[in-house]
Formats: C-alpha cells, structure tokens, sequence
C-alpha cells in the first residue's frame, strides 16, 4: 500500500479532488461514484473495501459525506498537509460558484436552459448509483449473511426510517459477533 | 462582529449537522432566518434551489452564499471556513485514529459487518434521487443510454453527467 501512496503528489490530489467537487451534483451520495472511479479505479489510492470503510467511517463525524471522504482521503495518502489540500480542493469548485451566482448571475435558477440540463442530469446520476452499487456490490456481497445485512439495512432505512448510524451501529455489532476471526488481513484487490 | 457572528454562527452548523445534505436544512434555516434574519425565507428557498443546481455540498453552497450578501468576499470565506472547519477536524482525528489501529482482527470484523450497510445507503440514495424524477421515455432514455455507456464502455462518470446535461437541453 505505502508505495501506491506515495505516487500522489499534493497537486495531484488537489486537481483530482477539484475535479470531483465540480461535478458532484446532486449532494452527499451522488459523488460516491466519481470519486469511487478517480480514487479507486484510476488512481487506485485506495481498495474498494478501504473505499467502502471510509464511506462508513465518515457517517459518524457531522457534515456533509464528499468533505469529510476528502478529509479522510487525503490525510490517508498524505498526512496533514494532503487533508487540508483535499478539502480545499473539494469545496473550491462550489465556493467559486456560489460566488458567481451571487455577485452576477442573479436569475440563473430559472433560466430554462439551465433547469434542462439539470433535469438531465438526475436520472445520469441514478445510473452512475446503479453502476456503483454493482461494482462495489460484486466484492462485498459475498454470502448469504452480507445479501441479509444489505436488504436489513435498505428496507430499514427506507421503510421504518431508522437514522443511518444506528444502521451502520447495528450492522458493525452483527459483523464483530458473527464473523470468524481474520487471521491474515485479505488482500482485497488486485 | 459580523464576519464573527457569522463565523460562530456556520461553526455550529458545521459542528451539528450529521447525515449531511438536506438533514442540514432545518439546522441552517434555524441560524439564518430565525436567530439572525440574514435572508429572508424566501431567499433561503432561492438558495436551496441554486444548491440543487450546483455541484457541492448544500452547507457549503449556503455558507458562501450567505456569507457574501452579509459581508461580500471576505464573508463568504470566513463562512465557509467556518462550516468546514467542525468536520475537518473530527475527521482528523477519526482518519489518526484508524490509520494507527488499522490491521487489527475486531475492526476487520465490524467492518466486514458494515460493508453491506454502506451498500444500502448508497441504494436508498439512489432511491431518493430516483423519486425526484418525472419518469417519461425521455427519462427513461437517458437512464438507459447512461446505464449503458458506464457498463460497456466504461465511460467517465463526468463525460456520463455533461453528455446527460446536453441531452437534456435537447429532449426535455
């Protein structure tokens, strides 16, 4: 792993979360898969399973899911300094933005093409879920007890709206009590 | 005392919104509107639909927002700062944490645990998303030709999100 890390340099970093930032739309899950291409599958900074831990690592400190994965990201990869060149790259693109819609385009909400294009762009961003729910899915779901942990856990948020931190709580428990001891860590990609 | 009203005031945001995106809402409303009547609700409305629009998380989105009609630049970099700054630092410590226990056998196994759980979020988000669509053919096409490239071409998610945008200009 630590020679995968050191092939990132800080501008690297910086340009790749950027880049992520600028094309995250749709908020909180819907980077998941852009960043799950840059980081994992191009620049292969991370495994799927470290990918997938980290989504589930950052529920539990506050504020929003594509800040705190660059936070945890980039302190991973590259200690203080690659957190805080991660998180700077991330939030710049919404920053820079948000400034332009306030200081000029005042009307840009209603602006018919823009409403287009954004209407668009939802059902991209439900196959880009789809994609890498299928991608991640074919490592985690492995047995009977991960397809079981999974429908718990959709159906009890989406139904009964139990709040995702007890979800994954509960879940984590399930897995220290009923998993068998790992003796050698897995190597979990290729 | 603006820019420090405005720092303390997007701290606390930052500091207590957990479950991110619109489970902010309420918390940002409460701050801006009520406490301190920097915009008036419909403009918070109008804020909520930029953010909707633009790329990056909806505190951010808010906090630059607000923080430039209150205090021009220099605002919306201090408010910024200020709701990343609560997150940064929890996170911080939670990434020094797990990096110095990282290879041991009970955070293995409550993470084999979690992996499942995080899948399912990822699914209920793409639910939600799912039901903010008008579902037509149209709809459906662009679904379909977006499935399609990312299977089989192995399209970029960002060439995926610009080609659906022009799309919709032209269909919709």
């Amino acid at each position: 792993m630590a020679d995968k890390k050191q092939n990132c340099s800080l501008l690297t970093l910086f340009l790749t979360l950027f880049k992520i930032g600028a094309f995250t739309f749709g908020g909180g899950y819907a980077m998941i898969p852009l960043i799950q291409r840059e980081v994992v599958e191009d620049k292969k900074w991370l495994s799927n399973d470290e990918f997938v831990d980290i989504i589930a690592l950052v529920q539990t400190a506050p504020g929003a899911v594509a800040i705190n994965t660059a936070v945890f990201l980039g302190y991973r990869l590259r200690k203080l300094k690659g957190a805080l060149v991660a998180v700077i790259g991330v939030a710049l693109p919404s920053f820079l933005i948000i400034l332009l819609i306030a200081s000029v385009f005042i009307s840009f909400e209603t602006n018919p093409i823009v409403q287009k294009a954004l209407m668009g762009i939802r059902p991209a961003i439900v196959s880009l879920l789809v994609y890498t729910i299928y991608h991640l899915g074919k490592r985690v779901i492995k047995k009977v007890k991960e397809i079981a942990l999974f429908g718990l856990s959709f159906f009890g948020i989406l139904m009964f709206n139990i709040h995702p931190i007890i979800v994954l709580i509960t879940a984590g428990l399930i897995g220290y009590f009923t998993y068998e001891d790992i003796e050698n860590i897995e190597v979990n990609d290729p | 005392m603006k820019l420090l009203y405005l720092f303390i005031s997007f701290f606390k945001i930052g500091l207590f919104s957990f479950g991110g995106g619109y489970a902010m809402i309420p918390l940002i409303q409460k701050e801006i509107i009520a406490t301190h009547q920097w915009l008036s609700p419909n403009e918070f409305v109008d804020i909520i639909a930029i953010a909707e629009m633009t790329p990056g998380p909806i505190a951010i989105n808010s906090a630059t927002f607000v923080g430039y009609k209150i205090a021009g630049f220099l605002g919306s970099f201090v408010a910024t700062t200020a709701v990343i700054l609560p997150s940064f630092l929890i996170v911080l410590a939670l990434a020094t944490l797990v990096v110095k226990t990282q290879n041991n056998s009970i955070q293995q196994k409550i993470f084999k645990g979690i992996r499942p759980a995080v899948l399912a979020l990822i699914s209920v988000a793409a639910v939600y998303v799912a039901q903010t669509i008008h579902i037509d053919y149209k709809m459906g096409l662009i679904f379909i030709i977006s499935l399609a490239s990312l299977f089989n071409k192995r399209v970029h998610p960002i060439i995926v999100i610009i080609g659906s945008g022009i799309l919709g200009v032209f269909l919709l």
